[in-house]
């Protein structure tokens, strides 16, 4: 089976640093990832991105278009990345709760692509405008049956852009919709970015072979383009190899649901990321992801200074979840801390491993958790 | 002769799915006589469906890039291949309840935009595939097994619709009508810009027997009284006849 390639290309600005939103370094690692296709419908925190890409992606010679709603966004994206283009979305929570069942079908015709969910408080409308993170168990769970996309999770402007090119990357090399789970807090940040004179961009590999089947029970199968002369028939109903429907054999549908799990999970190694602050001999650890794993930074830094043994682990990838690192880690930990501008949504996973004792923090008043508060309750752990 | 257009179904195909009587595999083959006669390569085509019996009408049975979607999505995703690969000729073929209800927002938004598209839609005025439930189309009073007492509502005039919403071109004629419906079709494909066909298509199993229509032939026989050419037509029919012509770009 030949594989997705990988090169060394240009940069979609000249190397150097920039001011940028977070919002305009997704824009930005996104053409500079190679995205040619840009399917959208306004929705505060993650307008600026599809401004940008509407001035952007013409330019460099991609199509914009701003489509009816969220179900027709996420439907066009599906269309142009089979049509040959890197293509992607960006939304916020109620755009992501409407294109839960094109994404079910992108993990199911394995469409790569691209969603960009600047999280804002919800449920429901919610605070428009303020910080949340309420969407990590929808980017695993929201659409029916057992969906395995791919979710990062950015804390910072520079992130914004790297996490942005490699969800790109890992979309093309596992034919899988890869989430970016920003939050309002970066996306309106205004940082310091550098961006690199080349960046390394991954191409999906277009055959020939069976569009929809491997011999491999977890390998990524080759996918040509609609054009390519294949004759290409893809559903959202149960295939086999070549795409024909078979919606009635058990057989089929096991050996498809499976391979669409392992593909994500024996590669897990490959696709997990994540950081490690004073954790060698820390007693005490937080786990944390996002704009909060700054404010964990930040205070741990802080009581690092009074001696104090604590230490965070930061993580880049949502899902697939690194259980494996977190049960190791927690092994080694006198307590655990996690802090979530949701009512707990990754701290159930940590639980679900946990070897330690776990003290959660969860703040949804639509404002980023603070150093300070992370690092009294810190202070009440080790008192 | 017979196997003359054996060439644009897929050779795994053996038959289709469709229910005696259904007039979706006469407009299957009126769709790819169009093609034939415009001499057009079926690898230069792509065509789109959604969910529901006309989403079987090109996947998996046509010999071409087939995308089969979700239900009333069709013309969205197509919206999307079409904009990246302009060379692709695209043909979006669904059912009524796909694209005219749960799928009438991106109908109305595609004819409005003017994406190069042809957008067939089988009108059986009925959900066939889920057991007959009324439509959008489902004329005043007919039965469905979601209308026991008649339809209340009146249903859209489809063509009217799409005429509002600034489609390059709208037909509408029933599959009793197979040569219109062809050149029709052909129309469509040929034009550049956003086309529509509305092909009336007879569905005995769900509208036929709910509404005392029960054979095949008593179908064809309802369409063949109930069509009426607009030039025929004086404006003051009742709401049971269908007006067949060309509306847009005649």
């Amino acid at each position: 089976m030949s594989e997705a390639t990988t090169q060394q290309v240009t940069a979609s600005l000249p190397e150097g640093r920039y001011f940028f939103s977070g919002n305009e370094a997704v824009a930005e690692g996104a053409l500079s990832a190679g995205c040619r296709f840009y399917g959208g419908y306004p929705i505060t925190p993650s307008s600026e991105i599809m401004e940008r890409m509407a001035a952007r992606l013409p330019e460099r010679g991609g199509v914009f278009i701003q489509m009816e709603d969220e179900i027709a966004s996420i439907a066009s994206v599906i269309g142009a990345s089979w049509a040959g283009a890197k293509a992607m979305t960006a939304t916020s929570g109620p755009g992501i709760s409407l294109m839960q069942e094109g994404i079910g079908y992108a993990v199911f015709t394995e469409t790569p692509c691209v969603i960009v969910d600047i999280q804002r408080a919800g449920p429901s409308t919610g605070q428009a405008t303020k910080v949340g993170s309420g969407d990590i168990m929808q980017a695993k769970w929201g659409s029916h049956g057992d969906a395995l996309p791919i979710a990062l999770s950015p804390w910072s402007v520079q992130e914004m852009f790297d996490l942005t090119l490699q969800a790109f990357n890992l979309a093309e090399r596992f034919r899988v919709p890869v989430y970016l789970m920003g939050e309002e807090a970066t996306a309106h940040l205004r940082e310091g970015i550098r961006v690199p004179e080349r960046v390394e961009v991954v191409e999906r590999n277009r055959g020939p072979g069976d569009p929809f089947g491997t011999d491999e029970p977890d390998g990524v199968p080759p996918m040509p383009a609609f054009g390519d002369g294949q004759k290409l028939l893809v559903t959202g109903s149960t295939h086999d190899r070549r795409g024909f429907r078979k919606t009635d054999d058990p057989e089929t549908h096991r050996v498809l649901v499976e391979r669409l799990h392992k593909k994500i999970l024996n590669h897990a190694a490959e696709i997990i990321q994540m950081e490690a602050y004073h954790l060698e001999d820390a007693r005490v650890g937080i786990v944390a992801y996002g704009f909060t794993a700054r404010s964990a930074l930040f205070a741990v830094n802080r009581l690092r200074k009074e001696g104090l043994p604590v230490g965070l682990l930061r993580l880049k990838t949502l899902w697939p979840f690194p259980y494996e690192t977190v049960e190791a880690l927690t092994g080694s930990l006198a307590h655990c801390l996690t802090f979530e501008m949701n009512m707990g949504q990754v701290s159930g996973e940590i639980q679900k491993v946990c070897r330690c004792p776990l003290s959660v923090t969860t703040q949804v008043n639509g404002t980023i958790i603070s150093p300070l508060t992370i690092e009294r309750k810190i202070r009440e752990v080790l008192s | 002769m017979t196997r003359a257009l054996e060439g644009y179904i897929r050779p795994e195909i053996t038959g289709t799915p469709f229910c005696p009587g259904c007039g979706h595999g006469s407009l299957m083959g009126t769709i790819l006589r169009a093609i034939e006669d415009l001499g057009w390569d079926m690898d230069d085509m792509l065509f789109v469906s959604g969910i529901g019996c006309a989403g079987w009408i090109p996947s998996p049975h046509f010999n071409a890039d087939t995308l089969h979607t979700l239900h009333g999505r069709a013309i969205a995703f197509a919206t999307g291949a079409k904009l990246v690969n302009p060379d692709l000729r695209v043909m979006v073929i669904g059912g009524d309840g796909d694209l005219t209800s749960i799928g009438g927002n991106h109908l109305i938004h595609a004819a409005r935009r003017n994406i190069d598209l042809t957008v067939i839609c089988a009108n059986n005025m009925i959900y066939g595939m889920t057991g007959g439930q009324a439509a959008s189309t489902t004329p005043v009073g007919c039965f469905s097994s979601t209308t026991p007492q008649g339809n209340p509502y009146p249903p859209f005039d489809l063509c009217k619709l799409l005429e509002g919403a600034g489609a390059r071109y709208v037909a509408r004629f029933a599959i009793t009508q197979p040569l219109e419906l062809r050149e029709a079709i052909k129309k469509a494909l040929t034009l550049t810009g956003f086309t529509f066909v509305e092909a009336v298509s007879p569905c005995p199993t769900q509208f036929g027997r709910r509404n005392r229509i029960d054979q095949a032939t008593g179908m064809i026989r309802y369409l063949q009284e109930h069509c009426l050419p607009k030039e025929e037509a004086t404006g003051s029919e009742g709401p049971d006849k269908i007006i067949t012509g060309e509306f847009v770009g005649a």
